[in-house]
């Protein structure tokens, strides 16, 4: 049977993960709920985190929002100060799952379970997120791209909980996109997701961040693609080679949702159709 | 862990929420907590003690008038999504009494069925609203 803690407030939370690094902490539950019933009897024990008030909201500063880890899709994608600086996530936040799942699932969540196909993670690539990884020796700062750092695995250490996002506010006049492909609009894994940002100054790309999920073991932020487009004029030519560059950037797999043929010709379209918003 | 949705059905004997993919795709065995729609077949129950939990035989006293509406719109055939479906409408006419279509088709994204096309279902909610 799981042993499972609920402590209260993030200091006992951080004191109990402190004294067992092996707890599993969990929030929504929307990903640990699908495994295997019998993984999920083997799990020796939980720290739950939906009672830890610390961890949940959304806090808004002078340079940065502030995302707590259990902050639920729900709330980040009704939330006024989310839609005004981070249209991107405010979408993404709306296409995770369906109405149920995100009212439970929650954006550290998202990021602890790490799939590549996380909806939120490309939108935090872009967004220059610094991950705030907290345990009783205090605080640790990471910056996001340096998070994934393999399938399925992170820089976050056992005695640590994720505590929440930063976000830094965009440059004004900067524009965010999204979108996800899948095999329906609500309740899909995607086959393939994009988010970018782009800043055009006198016609030309002052700022341009582009991060792709499902294409890759992890999401990946397509640094080189960036460098071969930051400065150059917008319009169709470079939404075209902003494509092309991003196709030859990744190497995606064959799996039960997709094939790496169709997400390689899927990332391409997208990412040449969200550049294109720049105009 | 023990899931809400097994300790309704087979604890509580509250078998209105049913039981359809068990890994959170198909809406069947939708509950409130706390008032907001959430699939019981993901709910570890340890997290629900001093949680307000209201399922479809919660709903039967209050919205009587749901029921006949489905019926009568052809929304209900199998019946295996119905009460899923009854739980989740039910909050969005707290959320929004008078929900447009498009609201309705995005509330119920989450549920799925197999029999009726929903048309029936996303027409007994709109009149429903008409009320």
């Amino acid at each position: 049977m799981t042993r499972a803690l609920t402590p209260s407030n993030l200091r006992e939370a951080l004191s109990l993960l402190g004294e067992d690094p092996g707890l599993v902490p969990m929030a929504g539950c929307t990903d640990l709920m699908v495994t295997d019933p019998v993984e999920r009897v083997e799990l020796p024990a939980v720290l739950d985190l939906t009672r830890v008030r610390e961890l949940r909201g959304i806090r808004r500063g002078k340079e940065a929002l502030e995302i707590g880890a259990t902050t639920t899709f729900s709330e980040i994608g009704s939330s006024a100060d989310v839609e005004e600086l981070f249209p991107a996530l405010a979408r993404a936040a709306r296409v995770i799952g369906g109405w149920q799942i995100q009212n439970r699932a929650t954006l550290g969540g998202n990021i602890a379970n790490a799939s590549p196909a996380g909806d939120s993670l490309p939108v935090l690539l872009v967004l220059d997120a610094t991950l705030v990884a907290a345990s009783t020796n205090g605080e640790r700062r990471i910056p996001y791209t340096e998070f994934h750092v393999g399938y399925r695995r992170t820089a976050l250490e056992p005695s640590e909980l994720i505590d929440r996002v930063s976000l830094p506010i965009p440059v004004p006049g900067s524009v965010q996109a999204f979108r996800k492909v899948g095999t329906r609009e609500a309740q899909a894994i995607s086959k393939v997701v994009v988010a970018m940002l782009g800043r055009v100054e006198e016609g030309k790309l002052a700022d341009y961040r582009l991060a792709a999920g499902s294409v890759a073991p992890t999401p990946v932020r397509l640094a080189e693609v960036e460098d071969s487009i930051r400065g150059r004029s917008v319009g169709e030519e470079t939404a075209s080679l902003a494509g092309s560059l991003a196709r030859a950037a990744v190497k995606p797999i064959d799996d039960v949702r997709s094939t790496a043929t169709y997400r390689a010709f899927a990332l391409e379209r997208v990412v040449r159709r969200l550049t294109l918003q720049l105009i | 862990m023990a899931r809400l949705l097994d300790v309704l059905r087979e604890r509580l004997e509250l078998t209105g929420t049913k039981e359809g993919c068990g890994e959170g795709e198909c809406g069947a065995c939708t509950v409130l907590l706390e008032g907001r729609p959430v699939l019981s077949c993901l709910v570890p129950l340890v997290q629900c003690a001093e949680r307000e939990i209201q399922t479809v035989e919660g709903l039967a006293d209050s919205v009587p008038s749901f029921f006949e509406q489905f019926v009568a719109t052809g929304g209900v055939q199998c019946g295996a999504c119905t009460p899923g479906i009854v739980v989740t409408a039910a909050a969005l006419l707290v959320e929004s009494p008078k929900p447009t279509r498009d609201e309705v088709q995005k509330a119920l994204a989450g549920n799925l069925c197999r029999c009726t096309g929903y048309e029936g279902i996303i027409r007994a909610l709109i009149e429903e609203a008409g009320r």
